[in-house]
Order: C-alpha cells, then sequence, then structure tokens
C-alpha cells in the first residue's frame, strides 16, 4: 500500500502545476474560455511538450502513461487552473486508439486534436440505442445522425464516433473537414460541437465496440473526477482564505462557528472524492473499472455541486461576480456533473448491481 | 500510488483469518450477529482466547506484551475481527490505561498493572466526562484533595461505559481548584472496592444498559495511584485521544451492517417485489454503499500517513465525523427494511418463544437508536469539526 505519487507522476504534475499557474492564469484562462474556439493552439502545443498528452497513453502505444494515476495527474493538474484545453478528447480517443493498436502519434504529439462523439440530443447518456448509424458504402461506410455534447469538437481534426452498425455499437473515425461541426462554448467556459452527420464518410474502427466505448468512458470518468478534485481543492483553499480575510461585525467571518463547520464538511466531502477517484483510478481498466467509475461520478457529483454552492453562498455576493474567479470554478464544478453520466444515472447503475 | 497490500500483509490477513475460523465460538458470532447485549462471561472468554495467540494488546509494544504490529496490520486485524463477527475488544484496559501506563507510567505501576490488564485480572473503566463537563471535558469538577499518604476524591463521574463489571476506574480530577482549568488536573488510578464508591446503572434510549454513574464520597486513594505528574493529568487525556482514534472510522462495522442491510432487503417484500428491487430503497442502500467505499480508502490514506509520520494527523476527525454518519444511515436502513417487525420490544419475543423476522433480526430498532451515540461520544461530531477548524483550517 502506498498513496505517494511514483516520483515519475510527481514531476509530471509538479510541471503541469507550474507551468499552468504561471502561463494559464485565471485572466488568460477567461480571455480563451467563453469564446469560440475556446482554445489556445501555442499553449496546447506546450502543453504537449511537457507531456500531458503521452502521459495519456501507454509505452507500447508510444506514451509514457496510460494507467488511471497518469491520467489523473494530468486532469487534476488542469483542474487547478480551470484549463478549458480539449484534454477530454485526448484522453478518451487515446484509450480507444490503445485498444485498437492503431497508430496514435498525431494525437501524443498534439499535431492532431481528437474529440470523442458519444451522446446524443435525446439520450446523452444512454450509449446503447443510439440513433446514429452507419451502412456499408463502396469500400467504406458512411454515417447519419446527429451527435451531441462532442467536447473539444469545436476544434477537433478528427472525430472518433459511436454508430449503430448491424445492431451494435461500432466506432468510426470522421474527419472534420467532412463533416458539419457547430462548435459552441459551454456554461463552463470550455468549448464543445454538435457534429452533424448526413451520409459523411466514416472509416471502421471496430464494430462490436460496445466495451471499448465503455472503457473510453470509464477512462473519461477518471479524467473528469480527477479534474473535479483539483477544481474543488482550489475553490476550498479560497474559500477558508477568504473566511480569514473578509471582516463583518468587527472580526473575521470565519470565527463563526456557523462557517467553520460548514468550511470542514466541504473539506470532509473533499477527501472523500479525492478518496473514490483514486480508487477507480486504480481500479482502471480491470474488471470492476465500471463499478468504481460509477460510485466515483457520483461522489464528485454530490460533492462538486456542494462545494461550489456552499463556496458561493460563504463568500458572498462576490462570488456571484464574473471578475470573481470563484464563479467560474463553481461552474465548471456543477456542470462538469452532466459530462458521462450524471451523479443519478451513475447511482442508478450501481443499483442495478445490488439487484444481481 | 497502490491501494493493495503487500504480500506480508495478505498473509498476515490469512493468519488472522484462520485463527478466527479455527477459535472463535459460534455462540460469540451468533450473539454479535444479533447485536444485543453480550455477557460479561463472554467478552472475558474472548479475550482470553486471543491472548493465547498474544493478538489481545494490539496496540502495545513488544516488550510488554503486545504483538508490535504495524498500523497497517493493527487495521487488517480489526477487519478481520469485524468480518467473522467476532465480539469487539473492551477497549479501556487494553486500548486506553495500557498505552498511557506504558508512556507515563511508574516502573512500579507497569509492573503491576500490565499483567493484569492482559490476564483479565482487573476489568478497567473510564472515568471522564460528568454531568457538567461533556464536550467540555477541561471543565470537570470531580475533586482530589491530598490528605497524608491518600488522594481523597469527592465528585461523580457519568457515562461510564460498562462500569457495572469494572474492577477498577481511571480518573480525571482536579486536583488544583485554583490553576486554569486544563492546568488543575490528574490523572488516579482508583479500585472500584473502595469505600465511598458507588455505581448505579443508566437505562440507555433502547433499554440496555451499558454505561454508569459513577459516584465518590470521601474515596481514599493512596498517592501512589497517580499516573505522571501531579496537575498534568490533561496532557494524558490529550495523549489518550490519539489512542482512541484506531479504527475511528469504523469501517469493518459498517462492511458489517451494509451486508446485513443488503441481505435483508433481499428477504424482506414490498409492492410485490423485493425490497432489494424498489428504487427508492435500493437507491438508499447505493448512496451508503459509495460513501462506504470512499470511506475505505479515506480510512486506508489516513493510515498510511499516520506509518509514515508515526502518528495520526488532525485529519482523522474526518473518519470520526464522516464514519459515524455512515454507519448511522446503515442502521436505519436495517430498521426501515423490516419496518414493523423491527418494532417489538428485545427481550419479549426473541427469548423462547418465537422469532420475529429473518433470522433474529428484531433487535434492529434497538440498534439504530443505540447507534445515534456514536456521533455524540469520543468527541462529539461538532467538537470534531471544531478541531478540524482549528487544526487543519486554522480558522
Amino acid at each position: 500500500m502506498d498513496f505517494n505519487l511514483t516520483e515519475d507522476r510527481q514531476m509530471l504534475a509538479d510541471s503541469l502545476n507550474r507551468y499552468l499557474g504561471d502561463k494559464y492564469p485565471v485572466e488568460h484562462r477567461n480571455a480563451v474560455a467563453y469564446d469560440l474556439p475556446c482554445h489556445d493552439d501555442g499553449k496546447w502545443a506546450e502543453l504537449a511538450e511537457l507531456g500531458a498528452l503521452f502521459a495519456l497513453s501507454p509505452e507500447s502505444a508510444g506514451g509514457f502513461g496510460g494507467t488511471g494515476f497518469d491520467i489523473a495527474v494530468v486532469f487534476e493538474a488542469l483542474g487547478r487552473t480551470l484549463c478549458p484545453e480539449p484534454m477530454l478528447g485526448a484522453a478518451m480517443a487515446a484509450r480507444i486508439l490503445t485498444a485498437l493498436q492503431l497508430d496514435q502519434e498525431a494525437l501524443l504529439s498534439g499535431a492532431a486534436k481528437y474529440a470523442v462523439a458519444l451522446a446524443e440530443v435525446d439520450a446523452p447518456y444512454d450509449l446503447q440505442a443510439m440513433e446514429c448509424s452507419a451502412v456499408a458504402q463502396g469500400d467504406g461506410h458512411v454515417l447519419t445522425g446527429r451527435k451531441t455534447s462532442v467536447y473539444g469538437g469545436q476544434v477537433a481534426d478528427i472525430f472518433l464516433v459511436a454508430a449503430m452498425l448491424d445492431g451494435a455499437p461500432a466506432l468510426f473515425e470522421v474527419q472534420a473537414a467532412a463533416a458539419q461541426v457547430v462548435g459552441y462554448p459551454m456554461m463552463d467556459g470550455a468549448g464543445a460541437a454538435e457534429l452533424l452527420l448526413d451520409g459523411t464518410p466514416a472509416q471502421l474502427l471496430a464494430a462490436n465496440a460496445g466495451a471499448i466505448i465503455s472503457d473510453a468512458v470509464n477512462a473519461g470518468i477518471v479524467a473528469l473526477c480527477a479534474e473535479a478534485v483539483g477544481v474543488m481543492d482550489v475553490v476550498h483553499a479560497t474559500t477558508v482564505d477568504y473566511l480569514k480575510t473578509r471582516k463583518q461585525f468587527g472580526v473575521p467571518i470565519g470565527k463563526f462557528q456557523v462557517l467553520q463547520h460548514r468550511a470542514v464538511d466541504m473539506l470532509t466531502e473533499i477527501e472523500q472524492a479525492r478518496s473514490i477517484t483514486i480508487k477507480a483510478a486504480s481500479e482502471l481498466g480491470g474488471p470492476q473499472a465500471g463499478r468504481f467509475a460509477s460510485m466515483a461520478k457520483n461522489m464528485i457529483g454530490r460533492a462538486g455541486r456542494l462545494v461550489a454552492e456552499e463556496a458561493i453562498q460563504m463568500h458572498g455576493g462576490i462570488a456571484m461576480t464574473w471578475e470573481y474567479p470563484v464563479s467560474h470554478y463553481a461552474k465548471r464544478l456543477v456542470m462538469l456533473d452532466a459530462q458521462l453520466g450524471d451523479t443519478d444515472y451513475h447511482l442508478s447503475r450501481i443499483m442495478a448491481d445490488l439487484a444481481a | 500510488m497502490d491501494l493493495s497490500f503487500s504480500e506480508n500483509d495478505i498473509a498476515f490477513r490469512d493468519e488472522v483469518r484462520s485463527y478466527l475460523a479455527d477459535n472463535l465460538p459460534t455462540a460469540m458470532t451468533e450473539a454479535v450477529r444479533k447485536g444485543g447485549e453480550l455477557t460479561k462471561e463472554m467478552m472475558e472468554d474472548w479475550h482470553v482466547i486471543l491472548q493465547r495467540k498474544g493478538w489481545l494488546a494490539t496496540i502495545w509494544p513488544k516488550e510488554y506484551g503486545g504483538p508490535g504490529w504495524t498500523p497497517v496490520q493493527r487495521h487488517i486485524f480489526e477487519e478481520e475481527c469485524c468480518r467473522a463477527y467476532a465480539p469487539r475488544i473492551v477497549p479501556f484496559g487494553l486500548n486506553m490505561l495500557g498505552p498511557v501506563l506504558i508512556e507515563f507510567g511508574t516502573q512500579a505501576q507497569k509492573d503491576y498493572y500490565l499483567p493484569r490488564i492482559l490476564s483479565g485480572e482487573d476489568w478497567w473503566c473510564q472515568g471522564y466526562s460528568e454531568p457538567g463537563a461533556g464536550s467540555d471535558l477541561a471543565s470537570l469538577k470531580t475533586r482530589a484533595v491530598r490528605d497524608g499518604d491518600h488522594w481523597v476524591i469527592n465528585g461523580q463521574k457519568t457515562w461510564t461505559t460498562l462500569g457495572q463489571h469494572a474492577d477498577k476506574i481511571f480518573c480525571l480530577c482536579r486536583t488544583d481548584a485554583e490553576a486554569k482549568q486544563q492546568q488543575g488536573i490528574s490523572f488516579i488510578l482508583v479500585d472500584m472496592n473502595t469505600p465511598g464508591i458507588e455505581v448505579r446503572p443508566i437505562r440507555l434510549i433502547e433499554g440496555g444498559h451499558e454505561v454508569n454513574e459513577v459516584f465518590f464520597t470521601d474515596v481514599r486513594v493512596p498517592v501512589e495511584n497517580l499516573v505522571g505528574e501531579e496537575n498534568k493529568g490533561w496532557t494524558i487525556a490529550k495523549f489518550l485521544l490519539t489512542h482512541e482514534r484506531t479504527g475511528i472510522a469504523g469501517v469493518g462495522f459498517s462492511m458489517q451492517s451494509l451486508e446485513e442491510v443488503k441481505a435483508l432487503a433481499r428477504k424482506m417484500r414490498r409492492g410485490g417485489k423485493r425490497l432489494i428491487d424498489d428504487p427508492l430503497f435500493a437507491a438508499r442502500i447505493a448512496q451508503a454503499e459509495v460513501d462506504l467505499e470512499a470511506m475505505k480508502i479515506t480510512n486506508l490514506r489516513m493510515l498510511f500517513k499516520a506509518q509514515q509520520q508515526g502518528a495520526p494527523g488532525p485529519e482523522t476527525s474526518i473518519l470520526k465525523i464522516k464514519g459515524t454518519v455512515i454507519h448511522q444511515e446503515l442502521k436505519d436502513l436495517a430498521r426501515r427494511a423490516l419496518g414493523p417487525v423491527a418494532a417489538p420490544f428485545p427481550g419479549y419475543l426473541a427469548e423462547g418463544n418465537i422469532m420475529f423476522g429473518p433470522d433474529g433480526t428484531e433487535h434492529n430498532a434497538a440498534r439504530y437508536f443505540n447507534n445515534r451515540k456514536t456521533s455524540i461520544f469520543g468527541g462529539s461530531n461538532e467538537i470534531q469539526r471544531n478541531i478540524l477548524s482549528k487544526a487543519a483550517l486554522e480558522l
């Protein structure tokens, strides 16, 4: 048993934290976020140079990481500075390309940006009964349907798309240039796209890809949970600082026990969330990965909302302003719940295990 | 990061598991499963079984007769005991006074008392809380006044757990009424057979007799029964707090309770289907299970930190706050799973004629009520929040 990061992962965490702290401060972040393309190409290249992308895949696939803990290190650092770069798509795509033993040099070097298109408008969490479908045509296939909430899709070069083929979910590669991509910034500042497919040419990567899709989703969940832990750490530290400095009734408001106890309750939930994220990261790729990913996402959803709402409430009006960074962190925490299955969706998955 | 136990720890776990399988009597596990009160004999027999293997004083160093375990081994031992439905070790002599004497006692005190704790000759209880001193323990008023070779003690202790079985009590007494609160307190050992001591039972919410009031009227205690220095008892009380924290999260007990709730929800039916297939109830179980899975890791993280740093930090208060709430939630679910079947007053139906509910689960309402105590004792959850606020957040 060892809860320390390995030396390599600690170095990666340190260098990402340092880089993002220096080069991606909240002013720059807010300038990049909320407006297309929600992306800074120069910073993306520098993040790639630091190894943020190589950490997402194992050595056998050209990276130097690829475990749940590697993914967690990268995303916790991104969370700390609320970095809006399209890393989630990269992490999930790397997972798929690794599983299929496909070349991913362009992804890992940062030369090509990938996005993974799973969700659909009417049933964003449901990957078993998609409407988007594929038919064989010539040497390849064409896809028809609409994919929604494709994170990072607004700047993606390549989409990995889930569509039904012969009654089962399959994975395809679609070039951005071949499809209609409608990009938009989201409430939390990062970018996404709607992918409109209408007889769009696609290359089949894997038929019967249910297991590969689940694994990519599990990896995405570990990434999101780790990101949330990073966000929550910053929000909590900022709130506690504020309690020490903001004076009302002649004393720092942190002297009031009602606020002290609420700050402690935030800490307790954050530590629980960190714990279950560690567990999900350690199980990624194993037989229990889905179960623990669901547990983590369920708890992160609850803890994230609590931390966001309590931080705003305990700050008071200042955290309602665009200018004060906590407002942006709070938005990220709340909106993150809706990515890859929210807290209720994942609870029902755990309930399904109970009935067995 | 590596969440798995080492090969040595796994071998140790297997050893514990097989010793428990071979030596833990079925009568004991059944009594624990039922959740009623255990007899004094049962608790003493269990201690003898553990001491035979040298596993009784789990936190004592080897030289004093402990097994010399690491924190991880202690954790494994506690978890395996819960898994096997073993009785709890009665903590007062073994986990509380023992470490205090080892740290603060004179050679004569160690030589005399420690072997008697191990052999079961002395059953200790704890004289801390008073009617006017609960969370604010340092405001305690029980007086010990020096009179020649004796301390003369007057006052009242309360919430004295299993004091009805005890031969001896360790007390915090005020020995300097002029000094500031924490500075006038001493730690004194008292024989329960001394004239002037009266033990009165306190009947608890569910009807059980677990705790007592202990009254002291001109109780004369030899001066050599002082532990550590006069007026330095608060230091010992604080030291003890760190030892009370082993297993504070109660993860093993919560795992027991979770399995119990699941088993009940599979047996009970509602609306023509199993209760566990009822989405509202299943959601409650699932939520508690998520919280408990996280707690398991939080517990291991703190254990790992304690092992690295040599002592548990203030963050262990998180274990108390969250661990007790999770356990209480599971007890609530067990009670709710049974509904009216958990209602009969304990003892009326269980002993003899008919059993209520599946497999003697009729104690579940009593257990729910009894377990409301866990968020109150050992420093209430509000006191734990004060500790975290000050020590971890520096507010």
